[in-house]
């Protein structure tokens, strides 16, 4: 009895409870849309969510990390357009393999990340500010690189085939909907929660989100790790930009500014506290999933976009209100 | 000499605008429990801080078994084997126990980067066991009790084989069954050889414990005696010797008869219990104790900056509900923080806003604007009869001294009548000559029929200012002196006393009921 008691208390402690809250708000928007429109689970509109779910969900795995932390990163949605852009450069513009391409991508998001760290660490700029600056850099960069137009991946055309083909399809057809793309999410995703749970940087991403002071007096070198879990977010910021880039077969330098907010987004509903020390991968690819399902259901629905987003807004509140009143009244 | 574990020799350190230790000592033996005694802000945290590498020493030298060594950091005192454990206790929450106790320095995989996770919780499981400790190494530290969580990190230490443990005021928020726990796993680390320094304001309790004491005043050292062969009144003696304030008590006439504010059985959670006693008009109140002591608590308990779970309060014989602190504000009672600019003072803003801040309502016009030429009058009215030194109105009050503040604060609460005033450490931060200001201001103040509460953790500045003296020990009230009987030692008496000590031992020397 006494130890479901506290089995209890520490499920809605952990931040399982608002990951349980999200997966069942999940399952109801499934229902909901599924009910109202018998388009909604067909495999095409599925596939078609997952999709939609692919880079926000790559940027949350990073976003997760950091606020995990106990900081925030506001620029992974121009890092993301920045990385699309150098790997447009890259594989354009210099004709470099597609692999070399991917890599700069993959690069340029860490770099950014890196000095997002290392402004947060040894400048000591709160990360907000710091992350806001890297915002307005990157998105100016992307404009200045790409010269203010779209590259088109045309010359390369096995970086957008490759990643709106399916695999999945080819091996079971009924899987066709589910594109490459989708399993770069959800192997990112393993990646990411392995990092988390089972090495040091991940051991340390929530020790010092929890307590800061303490993990230094325990003789962690605070600033050393803070800037690699900067890094880490950039790196998944750069992956997203190459995922963009292949799913829209271009670079397009003046997207990006508003996709942190997403992505911040999913992480909170999916259970990842502000206040740092508490959140998890699955939680975060849960809470982009519902965020993606929210938005399509919505549109097919055929509410207007505008709306779509007021609705979005509403729906976070209410996960991280719900949270809390439950903790509240569980104490 | 050398059969000692640790020797500290002139010892100084500074703080910007403190000296808080000057050549200071302390010695301590292998197997030994050695209890460091002092004020508040008598130098013994810091003392230790220096031993475990958390501030580094301006001057003096350390000897570690004889041999001297730096401690530039905390890690290489526990790699020494110098453990300390912080008052304010540091872990971290969200993570398991195990994962804490060896946090920095975690087993590893064969691929160096990943945990071994089993490794770690196996660790932890021969520490708890040689502590004679049930506890699951995969708790997370949020679900313990603080005494669970101290014993981690007396776990911790134990994990990097300490031979020095510094514990820093560790029964503060303990029961007594969780103390006799702490004190079972302390002794034996003696019998082990470990030397324990044991930093605690209660002195029954290291009547029990402990083996030496050394005794430190305004950061100097005074003493070290032998436990067995020191009374708690030679100690405490020790503890408050130095001469009282040059100035002779400046107690006004003596207060009317009637009662202001009446608080029964006040109780909030563990912070206070049942706290009642009444402020008479024209009265200052001195609430004396140690930090903790929860007098800060009772404060914004009356102004209801905290909801309380039972309890009455009275206003001028009439029962009031005070919810929030604007209820407080209503009922005419005012509560200047020890904080002055985190709560006090809108600091960015100037010094006729300031004042008329919590009475704006009075100074709207008509339409809804306010009434310049009102607030101008009421400033300068302040600014007169307060003396605060600024160079006009329009001085932003970030720019003033703290004693100018203080009095911006004080003419803020007079602008909106309040009749209780409550304030915590009002000379905090602020330089000699103001604080006699401030104390001449307070008098004046209680002479033109206002009451005050006083909180001071400054044994002279109480026994100077006030009428009657309340002393709490751990949330409660633990004595009530007239001015006439009070004397530091009597006050430290009272605010050493733990409440069960309070029932079971030696009758109060002379309380008032």
């Amino acid at each position: 009895m006494e130890a479901n008691i506290a089995a209890r208390r520490s499920i809605i402690r952990s931040g399982t409870l608002q990951r349980f809250l999200a997966f069942g708000g999940l399952i109801i928007l499934l229902i909901v849309f599924g009910l109202a429109s018998p388009f909604f689970l067909t495999g095409d509109n599925i596939g078609g969510i997952l999709l939609a779910a692919s880079v926000n969900g790559v940027l949350a795995l990073g976003v997760t990390f950091v606020i995990i932390n106990g900081g925030i990163d506001l620029s992974v949605g121009t890092v993301m357009t920045f990385s699309a852009v150098m790997t447009a450069q890259v594989m354009i513009v210099w004709q470099q393999p597609v692999l070399v391409g991917i890599l700069a991508g993959l690069i340029t998001g860490a770099i950014c990340g890196a000095i997002n760290g290392l402004m947060v660490t040894k400048m000591k700029v709160p990360p907000f500010v710091a992350t806001l600056g890297m915002l307005y850099a990157t998105k100016g960069l992307s404009l200045v690189v790409a010269q203010q137009k779209p590259i088109y991946f045309n010359d390369a055309p096995i970086f957008n085939q490759v990643a709106m083909s399916s695999v999945l399809g080819s091996i079971i057809p009924a899987l066709d909907p589910i594109k490459n793309v989708v399993l770069v999410l959800f192997g990112a995703a393993l990646i990411a929660a392995f990092i988390l749970s089972k090495t040091v940087l991940g051991r340390y991403t929530f020790a010092m989100g929890s307590n800061v002071e303490a993990t230094r007096l325990s003789g962690v070198n605070v600033d050393r790790w803070q800037t690699a879990v900067y890094m880490v977010c950039g790196l998944f910021a750069g992956l997203a930009g190459v995922v963009i880039g292949a799913r829209l077969n271009s670079a397009q330098p003046a997207l990006g500014a508003g996709y942190e907010l997403d992505a911040i987004a999913a992480a909170v509903i999916g259970g990842t506290s502000l206040s740092g020390g508490e959140g998890s991968i699955l939680g975060t690819i849960i809470g982009a999933l519902f965020i993606a399902t929210l938005a399509n259901g919505l549109r097919i629905l055929g509410v207007q976009q505008e709306w779509q987003i007021v609705v979005t807004g509403t729906v976070l509140v209410l996960a991280v209100f719900l949270d809390r009143f439950l903790k509240q009244r569980s104490r | 000499m050398s059969d000692l574990l640790v020797q500290m020799e002139g010892i100084e350190k500074a703080f910007p605008g403190v000296h808080a230790l000057s050549q200071c000592r302390f010695e301590l033996r292998p197997g030994e429990i050695h209890a460091l005694v002092g004020e508040n802000g008598a130098g013994k945290s810091t003392l230790m801080k220096i031993l475990a590498g958390v501030y580094a020493r301006d001057a003096g030298r350390i000897l570690y078994k004889g041999r001297e060594v730096e401690i530039p950091n905390p890690r290489a005192a526990q790699t020494l084997g110098i453990s300390m454990i912080h008052q304010e206790l540091n872990l971290m929450p969200h993570l398991t126990v195990a994962q804490n106790i060896f946090i920095g320095r975690e087993p590893r995989q064969r691929v160096s980067f990943m945990l071994d996770d089993n490794a770690i919780n196996e660790q932890a499981q021969q520490v708890f066991a040689m502590m004679h400790l049930n506890l699951d190494p995969r708790t997370r530290v949020a679900d313990l009790t603080v005494a669970k969580q101290q014993m981690v990190e007396i776990a911790k230490a134990l994990s990097f084989n300490a031979e020095v443990l510094i514990m820093d005021e560790p029964t503060a928020a303990l029961t007594d069954a969780e103390i006799d726990e702490l004190f079972r796993i302390i002794r034996e680390l003696r019998a082990k050889g470990v030397g324990v320094v044991h930093i605690s304001h209660r002195l029954e309790e290291l009547k029990q414990i402990s083996d030496r004491v050394t005794v430190m005043r305004d950061g100097r050292y005074i003493d070290t005696v032998q436990t067995a062969e020191a009374s708690i009144d030679r100690i405490i003696s020790m503890m408050v010797g130095r001469t009282i304030y040059e100035a002779a008590p400046e107690v006004p006439e003596h207060p009317s008869e009637e009662v202001v504010l009446e608080v029964k059985h006040l109780n909030r959670g563990n912070v206070l219990k049942d706290i009642s006693f009444q402020l008479k008009k024209g009265e200052i109140l001195g609430f004396s104790g140690l930090v903790g002591a929860g007098r800060t608590e009772v404060a914004r308990a009356i102004f209801g900056a905290d909801p309380i779970d039972s309890g009455e309060i009275y206003v001028r014989g009439n029962k009031v509900h005070i919810g929030s602190p604007s209820d407080a504000v209503r009922h005419g009672i005012g509560y200047l923080s020890e904080d002055r600019k985190r709560y006090g003072l809108a600091l960015g803003m100037d010094v006729e806003e300031n004042i008329v801040l919590a009475a704006f309502k009075k100074f709207l016009g008509a339409a809804g604007l306010v009434n310049r030429s009102k607030t101008r009058a009421t400033a300068e009215q302040y600014v007169k009869t307060l003396a605060i030194k600024t160079p006009s109105l329009q001085q932003k009050v970030r720019n003033l001294s703290g004693g100018n503040q203080q009095k911006v604060i004080i003419g803020k609460w007079l602008t909106a009548d309040t009749q209780i005033l409550i304030f915590d450490e009002p000379t905090r931060g602020i330089d000699v000559g103001a604080k006699s200001e401030i104390y001449h201001l307070l008098n004046n103040l209680a002479q033109q029929g206002k009451s005050i509460i006083m909180i001071s953790s400054e044994l002279p500045e109480i026994l100077r200012m006030s009428h009657r003296i309340v002393v709490m020990c751990e949330g409660r009230i633990t004595g009530e002196l007239k001015i006439a009987e009070a004397t530091q030692e009597k006050i430290m008496q009272y605010a050493t006393q733990r409440g069960e000590a309070l029932l079971a031992e030696q009758p109060a020397p002379t309380s008032t009921p």
